[in-house]
């Protein structure tokens, strides 16, 4: 799965590497790293943490409620 | 444009985006999401389909993130014919066609230019082709630079301590590498930040163990007779050897493609309106081609109406959604790119986020915590106005200084703050070079009034 | 008093069951000033979200006391120990929960909470078979209430055997978080009494652990804290202590409403409820959908600021108390669409559960998993659960907002 991180909107809340450490890590105090490529097992974690986020910063592909218009139909 | 045009445009017109990266793959997701269902083309000189370029010179070389696997996750299915591996290299604006490397050209009804920037190469080309002499921009870039860093160097040397610069160099110490950097300026980051904050990049920088020299330039880079390069040569005569050189000196717009198009587009990026729409050369708006990305200068309403060149991720993303959005609407409906200025950086283990335009600032106060901390907030104005705001790890208040920025709030800021310290009661000169010096990758540019002005660099009066 | 103010309304007892009626009509005015020496009450999503951004805006236990606070905040800076991070402005507060999560959380301990994860699930499960042959319990106190307790326990390293006696302690410190629950006049004396005393006593007894930590340190929260040598320094003891009884009161006074507060309004939202037993993956935004529809902590009532500043076009002077009605905010219909209407589908659920700004809520990680699993479970092994009366009994607190007792009836366990 493919992910990106909007590191304007993000302000260190470390919600992310709280959920899914092997995706997302704290890199000092407040700054976010992570990888934009994780392995499908990574797929339940990512979507904790895309939830998560306190300032919705975090965009994944091919999570059911990750997108910004989904109805209920579409949750899994 | 009539109703009934406008309807066809959006049911079966060609649109042609040029560029994609991340403002042209945002293009594209918007034009889609607003409802266009004609022709949609994609123009890419990389061979790769769009991916994220900020991890590049941060997880990746930390080796947290393959360099070969930022594509960026798509908002929406966008039903594109993509032509990647191709570069454009002309614009016919009368015919509406873009030429491609390979010789065929594309068809418009609505061109988006978002070609971007690339890397300033190192200016001598025998030199720059020494094994061993990097950039750092394509991914291509950040999976050799990763290689050759895995492969522990004797040491690095970082031409330009600009933001990419300066990440280079703390990846580096975090990977155990010895490091030196040169900067033309008194500190790193001074084009962005001012040489006051820069005092406290260059404090980070050295205690970290980066060999920082200042106030010098590199004159050659020697290679050995395989080819290799070994040692890079200093303006203060001084020799540094190192068998890993990464040149990082800010970058170039593409825009050569367009030569004699008749756009107003050269060496500072393509001029656009509010709304997006290039300029041609005489300073006359065009209706059919928009820009959108690193690559657009485009005037912004509370920077004076000065035209600004931004290479900012967040500006990428929202100008692309803009321009799509223009690309597709009439008169009223269309919408005007008001993006305040934002990007973050992340060394040594320090979170750097700023908003507004820095370089606008001739002073600056520290309102939040200490600089001798590196935990801060510290506000620059010009002309009595807030105009931006940076933190180190203080991330958190800055979209209070945001709201500030964006209502001209008074400056010297003129309300106390929590954890103001006494060196935070006065404003100090910020200490931007003189703005007639080049500096590297200052990231936002004033660029003037006229979108027709092919000048290079323009800051506002100092009085 | 012929008509009672808006905040004396709302912190009512009796409006405790539904306060979402008084939310509505707060918003008429955001910015709500009703008695002189009262406090302003902000209750708009966006000035809520910009004033916990705000650097003139305080959340120092001093300043609150010179604003003549309203028994939010004295027990802290009275009871023997000094205020914790909750109660201090940077740089203090920043020093000392940079210190705290050393401990917890990401760089330094990225895998703590998740790693917890497992444990969890097995406290959960061993709270649900322990129901027995029972068709009816009070969901407070055989689940929801025993399970965060354990878990924050677990966390901290303190020994289980000693919850009953340390509960007697925590009691009375939560009661003192809210404004209502201030006797006022000769009882005050005592009140406030009681509970320094509370605080005293949970720190004594917290301070023995400590010093066992310090001598021989264990792999917990408590051994962290206590021998944290980073670049921030270390805390002192009564830092450690007070660190210590936040996290002990903040770690399950309100998960234990948010888990209560869930289960109420997924009995009352079957489909919902239904939902969940088939997709466990659902109780992620399902907790944060509870996070804005029925937030464990209520407002912020411990604000003050220390300028003179506008929010939308009223002056608020210097010096003045700040109510930041969260859970007004979470429901405000200029940010979230039919936001009465609880929808764990709606895709954009930034809420306020949490706060934001510096002092956003340091647990927050442990409460989302701690509920993740406890909804998703109880959704799984209860078979046809049901309120047995609606609504439920509350607890006194308008703060920290839950039920007291949820009965629940059903007909067997999965």
């Amino acid at each position: 799965m493919r992910l990106v991180v909007d590191l304007n909107k993000c302000q260190g809340y470390a919600q992310c590497a709280f959920l899914a450490p092997d995706v997302f890590a704290m890199h000092g105090e407040e700054s976010l790293l992570y990888d934009a490529r994780p392995e499908e097992e990574q797929r339940e974690r990512v979507a904790r943490a895309v939830a998560a986020c306190p300032v919705q910063a975090i965009t994944a592909d091919g999570l059911d409620r990750a997108g910004e218009s989904q109805g209920a139909s579409d949750v899994r | 444009m009539s109703a009934d045009h406008m309807e066809r445009l959006r049911r079966e017109g060609r649109i042609v985006i040029v560029g994609a990266s991340l403002a042209g793959l945002r293009a594209a997701e918007t034009l889609r999401a607003e409802g266009f269902a004609g022709d949609l083309t994609l123009i890419g000189d990389e061979p790769h389909e769009p991916y994220d370029r900020p991890p590049l010179s941060k997880s990746a070389l930390l080796g947290m993130a393959s360099p070969l696997r930022t594509e960026l996750p798509r908002r929406r299915e966008i039903d594109a014919k993509w032509r990647l591996g191709v570069a454009a290299t002309g614009l016919d604006l009368a015919a509406k066609r873009v030429r491609l490397a390979d010789g065929d050209e594309v068809e418009y009804d609505r061109l988006l230019i978002a070609t971007g920037v690339r890397a300033r190469p190192w200016f001598k080309e025998e030199e720059a082709r020494l094994d061993g002499v990097c950039v750092l921009r394509t991914r291509q870039d950040a999976a050799d630079l990763t290689r050759r860093l895995r492969a522990g160097p004797r040491r690095v040397f970082v031409v330009g301590a600009g933001f990419a610069g300066s990440e280079v160099a703390s990846a580096c110490r975090e990977m155990g590498l010895q490091v030196s950097m040169a900067e033309r300026a008194g500190a790193p980051l001074v084009g962005a930040l001012g040489g006051v904050v820069g005092a406290v990049a260059a404090d980070l920088a050295t205690e970290h163990g980066v060999d920082l020299r200042t106030h010098v330039t590199v004159t050659a880079l020697e290679g050995d007779p395989a080819g290799r390069v070994r040692a890079v040569h200093l303006s203060d005569e001084s020799v540094v050897e190192a068998d890993v050189v990464v040149v990082s000196l800010g970058s170039l717009r593409n825009t050569e493609w367009l030569a004699g198009s008749g756009l107003g587009a050269g060496p500072r990026g393509v001029a656009c309106d509010a709304g997006c729409r290039a300029f041609d050369f005489r300073g006359i708006v065009t209706d059919d081609v928009f820009v959108a990305g690193d690559v657009a200068r485009s005037p912004h309403a509370l920077f004076g109406y000065q035209f600004l060149s931004l290479e900012h991720w967040g500006n990428a993303v929202a100008q692309a959604e803009t321009a799509a959005h223009n690309m597709i609407c009439d008169g009223a409906d269309r919408r005007p790119h008001l993006w305040m200025p934002a990007f973050w950086s992340s060394m040594f283990g320090v979170n750097i986020k700023s908003v507004g335009v820095p370089p606008m600032g001739e002073q600056l106060m520290i309102t939040q915590g200490s600089l001798a901390e590196r935990r801060f907030v510290g506000v620059y104005g010009h002309q009595g106005r807030v105009v931006a705001a940076v933190t180190f790890d203080n991330a958190r208040w800055l979209e209070f200084y945001q709201r500030q920025i964006e209502r001209g709030a008074p400056f010297p800021v003129e309300f106390p703050t929590l954890d103001r310290r006494p060196e935070g009661r006065q404003p100090v000169p910020a200490g931007f070079p003189d703005p007639s010096l080049p500096t590297h990758g200052p990231m936002v540019t004033l660029s003037g009034y006229s979108p027709a002005d092919q000048q290079l660099v323009f800051h506002p009066a100092r009085h | 008093m012929p008509h009672a103010s808006l905040a004396r309304q709302i912190t009512d007892f009796a409006n405790r069951a539904n306060p979402y009626p008084l939310y509505t009509e707060l918003r008429r005015t955001p910015v709500l000033h009703e008695e002189e020496d009262g406090p302003y009450l902000i209750s708009s999503y966006y000035d809520i979200e910009a004033l916990l951004h705000d650097p003139r805006i305080s959340s120092d236990a001093t300043n609150l006391a010179a604003a003549g606070a309203d028994g939010a905040g004295e027990p802290e800076e009275t009871g023997g120990l000094p205020p914790s991070f909750l109660r201090l402005d940077p740089p203090e507060h920043d020093r000392l929960r940079r210190i705290a999560n050393t401990g917890f959380g990401p760089p330094h301990r990225p895998r703590r909470i998740e790693g917890m994860r497992g444990a969890m699930r097995e406290i959960v499960t061993e709270l649900i078979d322990g129901f027995g042959d029972a068709r009816r319990i009070d969901l407070v106190d055989q689940f929801a209430y025993p399970f965060p307790v354990t878990v924050i326990c677990r966390l901290l390293g303190v020994p289980r055997e000693d919850e009953p006696t340390f509960r007697t302690w925590v009691d009375p410190l939560v009661a003192s978080l809210d404004p209502e629950k201030r006797p006022g006049g000769a009882q005050e004396a005592e009140y406030r009494q009681s509970a320094q005393e509370a605080r005293m006593r949970l720190g004594m007894y917290l301070s023995g652990l400590v010093e066992n930590r310090a001598r021989e340190p264990r792999d917990d929260l408590l051994s962290d804290l206590v021998n944290s040598r980073g670049p921030d320094g270390s805390m002192t003891m009564m830092e450690v202590l007070s660190t210590s009884v936040l996290l002990l009161i903040a770690g399950h006074e309100t998960t234990v409403n948010l888990i209560t507060n869930g289960m109420l309004t997924l009995l009352r939202h079957p489909e919902i409820l239904g939902r969940l037993r088939e997709d466990p993956g659902l109780a992620v935004p399902i907790v944060e959908e509870l996070l804005r529809y029925e937030p464990p902590v209520q407002l912020v009532p411990q604000r003050t600021c220390i300028t003179d500043i506008e929010v939308r076009g009223v002056t608020i002077p210097k010096g003045s108390r700040i109510w930041l009605m969260l859970a007004a905010g979470n429901r405000d219909p200029e940010r979230f669409e039919d936001p009465d209407r609880f929808d764990p589908d709606r895709g954009d659920i930034r809420h306020l559960g949490f706060g934001s700004g510096i002092h956003s809520c340091f647990g927050a990680p442990l409460a989302r998993l701690e509920t993740q699993i406890a909804l998703s479970e109880l959704a799984r092994r209860l078979e046809n659960p049901r309120l047995v009366e609606d609504p439920p009994p509350y607890r006194e607190n308008a703060v920290l907002r839950g039920p007291r007792h949820l009965n629940v009836a059903f007909d067997g366990l999965r």
